[in-house]
């Protein structure tokens, strides 16, 4: 043999694998290649057999949601046309941020392998203290939001602790706080029952200001796009400097082009029909949410944790992660997401009541998360599964609601879904299994 | 044949481990050199689970000293050793399977830039460190779910060694492995000793500390049974060694009888 680095092995490996190895310039020196790895090609058709063979794989992602997205989109919009309006786009929008950025916290809750019960009883003891502060007390606007936000987190850290430092159950913990905040909530409400909200106020603001302004709308859709691509872009390139396998241009085209053509359909369906009122602060706040949200979770230290403990709680606490900190942190966040939430739904209902929060809010913002495909058993999800769960339900809300159905029809197709959801959640598992993945 | 250093890297000098009514180690001694596989043998119960948790600072040491590199330290929590330099890979692998192996060989020692994680850096170092040790696994994006029970094993030996410890303790890390995943691990462990890293490494197997192991200690009943050196002992001498049977009624007559028949000779 010539080149003495290369063993015998190692030209069995590089023959076995043959053209797959060429196929990857980038790769490490054959060795470090396993011969039976289906080693993905560059380019376009890559992308589309990688995309069969994760399907086959079990491992669905989105797809199920964004097919479950568009079939309700037609069937009720073959129904009633009405569906496809603006003003039934922008009720949708509207009514899946509260809830939506509620949905947010859990999805924290459930990459931990956790579940948090309270955010309704939260939800509701955050714009109580909101409305006492601010009409009741006369608190400057700001500063009761801020309060109210506040004692969302204070509240998710007090579930946190006793969760993770005195190690009762989440499920009891929280268990425990649904009951205990609602009880909060009415006594913090007292006399008058209800506060509407005042009129010009910030939290009313949060749901009822648009901006008409057509820029608005047409602008985010823009920036959002180039930011997409130029994150994609750099990041290919800082790759392919790196000498490490990258997307290809085409891959990253496809993805932004998808992205442009999501982004702006929606823009002009809040401009441009009769009746448009421009695009909602709402929606405004929940895309910030998921924005910040999702950055923590996939591309800081601390999402990186929170992923490690949802996986292996004992593994984490081996490599030094403070498992505890994480627990604690991510209740906080989740109580925090919660009276944020709880703004909003008093928003939409024109103050804040003894009763706000409660019923099925708590059952719609776990099953978005469910539904939008975050795992229940910890360590798999996305963050944007909460908008896609959720903009799931409010359209069949909505959709139902266009045809005159009641609320209990309404509450068992939602239930219906959510069961759909965790079926598909446990069986794509159970693929993943028998593929090794899981 | 490996060069030994004057002074060890890790020293215990008359360790002792007591747990409540159980002594589980009395004045043992170890020595671990720079560039060297020191194999810890021994029955169940004998106390070498006891003596890596004391090292890795799972359990401070009641009486005795450590020594590292010379000077008496005190190790007593995990970070402290971590702090030192010992590495520890458990017996279960304490992997994370949802993350990528990247993400498990960097976990709480993560790469940043800006507060940001750094995966492309990450990326590149694990492929470098995985090639170095001439690691094979598919892809170093897959979730550790995806490997086999060896490949796993491997990473979570290449883990241990991302922080650059001076020694390595590894517990039983072939204990579930089929025969070519062993010799892979075992060609893992003559790699670390290349590298000059102090191995520390607990076996039921004796093929296996013979093939790689430069001594072996033995401890029985929580107390030093003999340290040998592998080139020149039969695996016999050091089963007697762990199981005590060279110190039983049989024994003991044998070495009376044989200075007796001695004497008579006189």
């Amino acid at each position: 043999m010539s080149d003495l680095a290369k063993t015998p092995d190692t030209d069995k490996v590089q023959a076995a694998t043959g053209t797959a190895v060429d196929a990857e310039p980038s790769a490490t020196p054959a060795a470090a290649v396993d011969p039976r790895l289906l080693v993905r090609e560059q380019g376009f058709a890559g992308y589309w057999s990688e995309f069969v063979r994760k399907i086959r794989g079990g491992e669905l992602g989105s797809l199920p949601v964004v097919v479950g997205l568009i079939v309700i989109a037609l069937v009720f919009q073959l129904q009633n046309d009405k569906f496809l309006s603006a003003s039934s786009l922008a009720n949708i929008a509207v009514f899946t941020s509260g809830v939506g950025i509620m949905s947010v916290g859990i999805v924290f809750v459930l990459l931990l392998g956790e579940i948090d019960l309270s955010v309704g009883s939260v939800a509701g003891v955050g714009a109580a203290v909101w409305a006492v502060l601010s009409v009741t007390h006369g608190w400057g606007d700001w500063l009761s939001v801020f309060v109210a936000i506040a004692s969302g987190l204070v509240i998710g850290a007090l579930h946190g602790f006793f969760f993770a430092k005195i190690g009762v159950p989440a499920f009891v913990v929280t268990l425990a706080g649904f009951l205990g905040w609602s009880g909060l909530q009415i006594w913090l409400m007292g006399k008058e029952g209800s506060i509407n909200t005042p009129t010009g106020s910030v939290v009313e603001d949060l749901t009822t200001h648009f901006f008409a302004d057509k820029a608005a709308a047409y602008g985010l859709a823009l920036i959002a796009v180039l930011a997409y691509g130029a994150s994609q872009y750099l990041d290919a390139r800082r790759r392919k400097n790196a000498e490490l396998p990258s997307r290809p241009l085409s891959e990253i085209l496809l993805r932004t082009g998808l992205l442009a053509v999501l982004a702006f359909v929606a823009a002009y369906f809040l401009n441009e029909p009769e009746g448009a009122r421009g695009l909602p602060l709402a929606l405004v706040l929940f895309l910030a949410v998921l924005v910040i949200a999702d950055f923590v979770a996939r591309r800081t230290t601390f999402g990186r944790q929170v992923f490690a403990v949802g996986g292996n709680a004992e593994a984490a606490r081996r490599a030094g992660i403070n498992v505890d900190r994480v627990r604690i942190t991510v209740f906080a966040i989740s109580g925090m997401l919660a009276a944020f939430g709880g703004l909003f739904i008093a928003s939409l209902s024109g103050g804040a009541t003894k009763s706000l929060g409660a019923g099925n809010t708590l059952m719609m913002v776990i099953a978005a998360a469910v539904i939008g495909g975050t795992s229940l058993f910890g360590g798999r999800g996305k963050i944007w599964s909460a908008m896609l769960g959720m903009l799931v339900i409010q359209s069949i809300q909505q959709g139902l609601n266009l045809e005159g159905m009641p609320n209990e029809i309404q509450y068992m197709i939602t239930g219906a879904v959510l069961l759909a959801a965790v079926v598909i959640d446990s069986v794509s598992r159970k693929t993943q299994k028998s593929a090794g993945r899981a | 044949m490996i060069h030994v250093s004057a002074t060890p890297v890790l020293a215990l000098r008359g360790v002792s481990k007591r747990f409540g009514a159980v002594q589980a180690l009395t004045d043992v001694d170890l020595e671990i050199h720079a560039g060297e596989v020191v194999a810890l043998v021994g029955d169940n119960g004998a106390g070498k689970s006891t003596l890596v948790k004391t090292i890795s600072g799972v359990h401070p040491i009641d009486e005795g000293a450590i020594e590292w590199e010379g000077r008496e330290v005190r190790i007593g929590r995990p970070h402290d050793a971590q702090g030192l330099g010992v590495a520890t890979v458990y017996q279960d692998l304490a992997l994370c399977d949802n993350l990528d192996v990247v993400a498990n060989l960097f976990l709480g020692s993560e790469l940043k830039s800006a507060s940001v994680l750094d995966e492309i850096k990450m990326e590149k170092r694990a492929r470098v460190l995985l090639d170095t040790l001439s690691i094979r696994i598919p892809s170093v994006r897959i979730p550790v779910a995806a490997l086999s029970g060896g490949q796993r094993q491997v990473v979570a030996i290449a883990r241990a060694l991302v922080g650059d410890p001076k020694v390595v303790i590894l517990d039983e890390p072939t204990a579930a492995l089929g025969v070519e995943q062993t010799a892979q691990v075992l060609d893992l462990v003559e790699r670390l000793r290349e590298r000059g890293h102090g191995v520390i490494l607990i076996s039921h197997n004796m093929a296996d500390v013979q093939a790689v192991a430069d001594r072996v200690a033995v401890l029985r009943l929580g107390r030093n049974n003999g340290v040998f050196r592998v080139a020149d002992t039969s695996p016999e001498e050091v089963i007697a060694a762990i199981t005590g049977a060279t110190d039983n009624a049989v024994t003991r007559r044998r070495a009376r009888t044989a200075t007796a028949t001695k004497e008579g000779a006189k």
